[in-house]
């Protein structure tokens, strides 16, 4: 099994709260992994820990078998590393075909470009068109961000992330807040991610989370509970206890 | 649909946010016209021309990135005192002074951008205006240099390009002030709509979502800093070549003030913003002070008040609304 992402013994606390608690987590190359837990149970924690928006208070993050702990959250981008997140987080003010001309922009290290135009680039205009066509933007691309629907803004936050070319993607409950309708179409698009793409998904969704994901693991009060198929998980006992038990009853 | 043609209208998407629009060109010709028609404002149009300039540098850091300040006079000053005194002392010639005068200011940008990076408005607004407020007390004080209160005096200036002179109705001034400002104009127009500008729009709309796009916060901060500043240096340095002589009021509070009245009147973050601003300031400034000189800073007080409460979208939409119908009369002329 080759590794994508791999985290070492990691650990973060806040004053008194350990949110992180000697993880030993890996996402093999090509997974489609989702990593489940109750509210609180760390998991927001951990994904800025894996993007490098909170520094661990110990152990060690590795990407491709490289240490990328010390390396700053956009370098991490540059690595292959990119990430959705729970809350919209858009280019407001942007059109869709923008906000996806930037992200390639600086995938191709053309960022620091002052006096290019961005239509004169080839090869940024042909990707650009390429990510609006696979997540079915074209249509609307010229619209201010702002304006689109919620289920639109969901699609965007997701080809955004797609767009910088990720080897390990990260995606924070992709379909939160998302209709019903509009949640089959938004999971078939990540369901149809290119194999090569290595997916953690984290979600509170167990339906999504059964439908997509090939292994899971359960993370309850910021340490590792199981890990496994879906099969083996649905089965355990610790996780029905801790977490789906909690759940049915809710 | 077919890729190809998704291409295509990425691309036309892309080019229309830099076509230039008959709005815009219209704006430059009646800025030469101008020339023509008032020959006895031009002193003030230079005013205007370098107000506009001043304010385009402001639009840069906040309209484009999101960067507040309340000092932006700092490199205003700086920039004018580096080429008075490069006139005085070194050359006379217009344009190495201008050269000099942007090249100062932009360094002392690039060695005050670590101070903007990080916290919030409110510690931008502080640390800018604490920036200006230094400079302004070193200026007063050190007066072996600077002339002091007294201002900078025995500027000399030489001719532009060894050819025009300049004259006391501000015939070469204006024209040699409105060509830096095209310029320049002109050369972030195209920095804005370049990758480096689409990502500073990124940062100022959600830095978040930027470091988590690849793009380095930091150094494009650092980067558009520096080049604002060398941006209201040029600006300082055309209004102490044009006046020969630079006062302490350069470096004042009141003069980032004013500056951030221009971009909110004329609106952030399309370049635009700070010319139209520009006239719309020195005008009312003109208007106001021919029939009450002494309380004119009330009216303008009175004035910001309204126009922020609740007559800006009114403003903006019949701006708006003007530059739609020459966009409509562009498009059907050359049929």
């Amino acid at each position: 099994m080759s590794v994508a992402l791999q985290t070492f013994d990691l650990c973060k606390s806040f004053g008194g709260i350990t949110a992180t608690d000697h993880v030993d987590f890996t996402l093999a190359k090509g997974a489609r992994h989702a990593l489940i837990g109750p509210n609180g149970a760390g998991k927001t924690t951990f994904v800025n820990l894996l993007t490098g928006v909170l520094r661990p208070s110990s152990g060690r993050v590795e990407l491709k078998g490289e240490d990328i702990t010390a390396v700053s959250r956009e370098a991490r981008v540059g690595r292959g590393l990119a990430r959705t997140f729970q809350i919209n987080q858009l280019f407001g003010t942007m059109t869709p075909v923008e906000m996806i001309a930037l992200v390639t922009s600086e995938r191709l290290g053309r960022g620091r470009q002052l006096l290019r135009a961005l239509d004169r680039d080839a090869e940024l205009v042909a990707e650009t068109a390429e990510i609006l066509a696979r997540f079915r933007l074209d249509d609307i691309m010229d619209e201010r961000i702002a304006t689109l629907p919620y289920g639109k803004q969901r699609q965007i936050e997701i080809a955004a992330a797609f767009a910088a070319k990720p080897s390990v993607l990260l995606l924070d409950e992709p379909a939160a807040g998302v209709p019903e309708a509009e949640r089959r179409e938004l999971m078939a698009m990540v369901a149809g991610l290119p194999e090569d793409v290595s997916v953690l998904l984290i979600e509170h969704d167990m339906d999504l989370v059964f439908r997509f994901a090939t292994r899971i693991t359960v993370l309850v009060n910021g340490h590792v509970l199981a890990e496994g198929d879906p099969d083996e998980v649905a089965r355990d006992p610790a996780v029905r206890a801790a977490y789906l038990g909690e759940h049915a009853h809710g | 649909m077919s890729e190809g043609s998704i291409e295509a209208r990425v691309q036309r998407s892309l080019y229309a946010a830099r076509r230039w629009h008959p709005a815009e060109i219209m704006f430059w010709l009646l800025a030469v016209a101008a020339f023509f028609l008032l020959p006895r404002q031009l002193l003030i149009l230079n005013e205007i021309a370098i107000l506009g300039l001043f304010a385009v540098s402001l639009d840069l850091i906040l309209g484009y990135a999101g960067i507040v300040s309340l000092g932006h006079a700092a490199f205003f000053g700086f920039g004018a005192y580096a080429a008075g005194l490069f006139a005085k002392h070194a050359s006379a010639d217009p344009l190495a002074g201008l050269a000099v005068g942007m090249g100062a200011a932009g360094l002392l940008g690039l060695l005050t951008s670590p101070l903007i990076l990080r916290g919030s408005d409110l510690t931008r607004l502080m640390v800018t205006l604490g920036v200006a407020l230094i400079l302004g007390e070193l200026a007063n004080s050190l007066g072996w240099l600077t002339g002091g209160a007294d201002g900078l005096q025995g500027i000399m200036m030489g001719s532009v390009l060894g050819l025009f002179e300049f004259d006391i109705f501000g015939k070469v001034a204006y024209l040699y002030s409105l060509a830096v400002l095209f310029v320049l104009f002109v050369l972030a127009r195209r920095i804005v709509g370049s990758p480096f500008g689409l990502s500073l729009r990124a940062i100022r709309d959600n830095p978040l979502r930027a470091s988590a796009s690849g793009v380095p916060l930091h150094w494009r901060l650092v980067a558009v800093y520096t080049l604002a500043a060398a941006y209201a240096g040029a600006a300082g340095a055309l209004l102490a070549q044009t006046t020969q002589f630079v006062s302490l009021d350069v470096l004042a509070f009141h003069r980032s003030a004013d500056l951030m009245l221009v971009l909110i009147i004329g609106g952030a973050g399309y370049l635009y913003g700070g010319l139209i601003g520009a006239v719309a300031f020195k005008l009312l400034q003109d208007v106001i002070a021919s029939f009450t000189p002494q309380y004119w800073m009330f009216w303008i007080g009175l004035f910001l008040v309204l126009f922020v409460l609740g007559g800006r979208e009114l403003i903006h939409g019949g701006i708006k609304a003007v530059v739609g119908r020459v966009a409509r009369l562009g498009r059907r002329s050359p049929t």
